[in-house]
């Protein structure tokens, strides 16, 4: 398309996702969440020298999909393996992507302490209230009365504990300046979503701490919804357990 | 230049030797007997403008190294036995990503808790993965301070070399002995061999990913002949051992570590009665130096093995030696350490043939 046509491009292809085809299900935040990190980072020319970590989780193949430097880590050590490259390499900007179960099951201890370290990593974390990857097993962010394979009836406090607020909980540590909560789930919060995800950037780069922004993601495939009843179960559902906002904001942003 | 001569126990030489060797990453969790080592290391490394993190748990420390690795870094952790059982699964995603570290565990007593005493009852764990999967760590296995020093330098030479993690396997009473060492010359970390696969950032190329995963059957299986084909050329050139007084003996005493220091003792003791003993010391414990122990077993017809469990190396020394050789075998668990006298019993024993110390190992 030309110029001289008249037209001017408004959108297109970002540098820091590759062309390939994702492998995540129609509806899924992951898919968004993706290209949200990507417009951010070739925004604000971070491709280059950023380096990042996938999960354990249906995002284990992110490297497929992200332009840039990538290294596994094992389930839920994604932070421990951040703060080794970024302990090595501090002037690189790491990226740790996490589902619920990663960073706040298996890998509870890893995120509660490089947030509290305060390593200058920016995290993105998925929650989507369920294992997606192994097929719909409750998480530790399942909702009261939500289903999950592992918790038939809908998650019952007395048989299986209640959801875990991890983001809250974190945002006591002295060394996190940033945590915003942002939903996945239409046009409006995406646009929100976004400018989270650009803040929790400018902080490494700025190099203030620890931030991460917690985004609620739909996974249609294990809620057993169809995309669009996805989109309205996170906007009216999960909410109520994990109301979006600023958590914390240190940054004087 | 080499060092002068220091005076120094083994925990703070493996961390000096770290240092000179290009290591610039440290992350471990306290344990005892090895908490001198990242003890030495959080002030060494700040001298040196390297990294020293005390991890939450092991499994952190691991997973750092994994990260430092990833961003070319010579990087080491350190534990005793109940902290490297919580280190295999970092150890086998390294191995399966192909990523350099240097792991030292000075062993102690097990299984579970066991206590803090001087142990060698992890040489299973250690020589046969411990963590999932197909892939062997090449362990080595010194007997001494000057042994440790020299050997954290191969030890991350080797890592590099073939992309490996690599094991030093000390113990309890090797981490706190104090003996004279001389370290060879510090290496500029400069200098080291470029890692092209190393993580970056990708300014002027193509994105690099390094990872275990290998979801296609095909893709998982040629990944694994790639690895057995470096394990391969790992166990044709980069076996390790040590043979003191071999020549004229009557009796092969296989030892490493610890053990073979008492054993050395206990041969000293029994050729000043006149009996002819010798020591085979195998220094990498995988790769096995077994061609080298058949040769000289087969040779000598007599094998005595000692160490530290109820005979775990034994089994690789059966595996070597299969019937061409008497096998007797004498462990001793629980972090009892013998005086040279005690071996010398069994050794005696053992040519006897009499089954008062020891056992005879049938194969
Ligand atoms: C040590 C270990 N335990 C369990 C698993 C199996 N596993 C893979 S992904 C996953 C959970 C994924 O859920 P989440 O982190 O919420 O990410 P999602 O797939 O929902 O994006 C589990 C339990 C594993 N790979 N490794
Ligand atoms: S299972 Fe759920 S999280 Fe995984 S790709 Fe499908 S929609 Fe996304």
């Amino acid at each position: 398309m030309s110029a001289e046509a008249g037209y001017k491009k408004v959108f297109g292809r970002t540098e820091s996702l590759k062309n390939n085809p994702t492998h995540y299900c129609p509806g899924c935040g992951h898919s968004i969440a993706h290209r949200l990190v990507a417009e951010c980072l070739d925004e604000m020319g971070l491709r280059e020298d950023t380096i990042g970590v996938p999960p354990v989780g249906c995002a284990v193949l992110a490297y497929n999909y992200f332009n840039f430097d990538m290294v596994e880590a094992p389930h839920g050590r994604a932070l421990a393996v951040a703060t080794g490259i970024k302990r090595a390499r501090p002037e690189k900007f790491v990226l740790s992507y996490q589902g619920d179960g990663d960073l706040a099951a298996i890998g509870t201890a890893e995120t509660i302490h490089a947030a509290n370290r305060g390593e200058e990593i920016s995290t993105l974390f998925i929650n989507n209230a369920i294992y997606g990857m192994t097929g719909g097993q409750m998480a530790p962010t399942t909702v009261l009365g939500q289903e999950a394979t592992t918790a038939p009836g809908g998650r019952d406090p007395k048989l299986h504990g209640r959801p875990i607020d991890i983001s809250l909980m974190i945002s006591h540590c002295d060394g996190v300046v940033y945590i915003e909560r942002c939903s996945l789930a239409s046009l409006k919060h995406i646009r929100q979503a976004k400018k989270a995800v650009r803040k929790c950037f400018q902080a490494q780069v700025d190099r203030l701490g620890f931030a991460l922004v917690e985004l609620l993601s739909p996974c249609p495939t294990n809620w057993k919804l169809s995309p669009k009843d996805a989109w309205a179960w996170v906007n009216e559902v999960m909410v109520k357990t994990y109301p979006l906002g600023v958590i914390k904001d240190t940054t004087g942003y | 230049m080499p060092s002068e001569k220091m005076l120094m126990r083994g925990s703070h030489v493996v961390g000096e030797a770290a240092v000179r060797a290009g290591c610039r990453f440290y992350a471990g969790y306290p344990i005892t007997p090895q908490n001198e080592l990242p003890e030495y290391l959080s002030a060494r490394m700040l001298e040196v403008g390297g990294t020293f993190i005390q991890g939450e748990s092991e499994i952190a420390s691991i997973n750092m190294v994994l990260g430092a690795a990833s961003a070319g870094m010579r990087a080491m952790t350190s534990s005793s036995s109940p902290g490297i059982a919580l280190k295999q699964e970092g150890i086998s995603y390294m191995a399966g990503q192909e990523l350099p570290g240097v792991i030292v565990n000075m062993m102690r007593g097990g299984p579970g808790l066991g206590n803090i005493a001087p142990s060698g009852a992890d040489y299973f764990q250690a020589t046969r993965g411990g963590g999932n999967g197909d892939y062997r760590t090449p362990v080595l296995a010194p007997a001494g301070c000057q042994e440790l020093a020299d050997i954290t330098f191969v030890a991350f030479d080797l890592a590099d070399k073939y992309r490996t993690p690599v094991m030093i396997l000390g113990d309890g009473l090797m981490g706190q002995v104090m003996e004279p060492v001389v370290f060879p010359d510090p290496l500029k970390v400069e200098s080291l061999p470029k890692k092209e696969w190393a993580l970056t950032g990708c300014k002027g190329r193509e994105p690099r990913a390094l990872f275990s995963m290998l979801l296609n059957v095909n893709a998982l299986y040629e990944h694994n002949l790639h690895l057995q084909e470096k394990y391969d050329e790992i166990t044709a050139e980069e076996q390790r051992w040590e043979t003191i007084m071999t020549d004229d003996a009557g009796l092969l005493v296989v030892a490493y570590g610890t053990p073979a220091r008492i054993a050395e003792s206990a041969i000293e003791e029994l050729r000043a009665e006149g009996i002819a003993a010798g020591l085979f010391r195998p220094i990498t414990l995988w790769p096995y130096p077994t061609i080298p122990l058949r040769n000289l077993a087969a040779k000598i017809g007599k094998v005595a093995v000692f160490e530290f469990s109820m005979g775990q190396m034994l089994e690789d020394v059966v595996l070597a030696v299969g019937d061409r050789a008497e096998i007797y075998f004498y462990g001793l668990p629980g972090g009892i350490v013998p005086t040279p006298s005690d071996i010398a019993l069994f050794l005696r024993s053992a040519l006897k043939g009499d089954g008062k110390v020891g056992r005879r190992i049938e194969t």
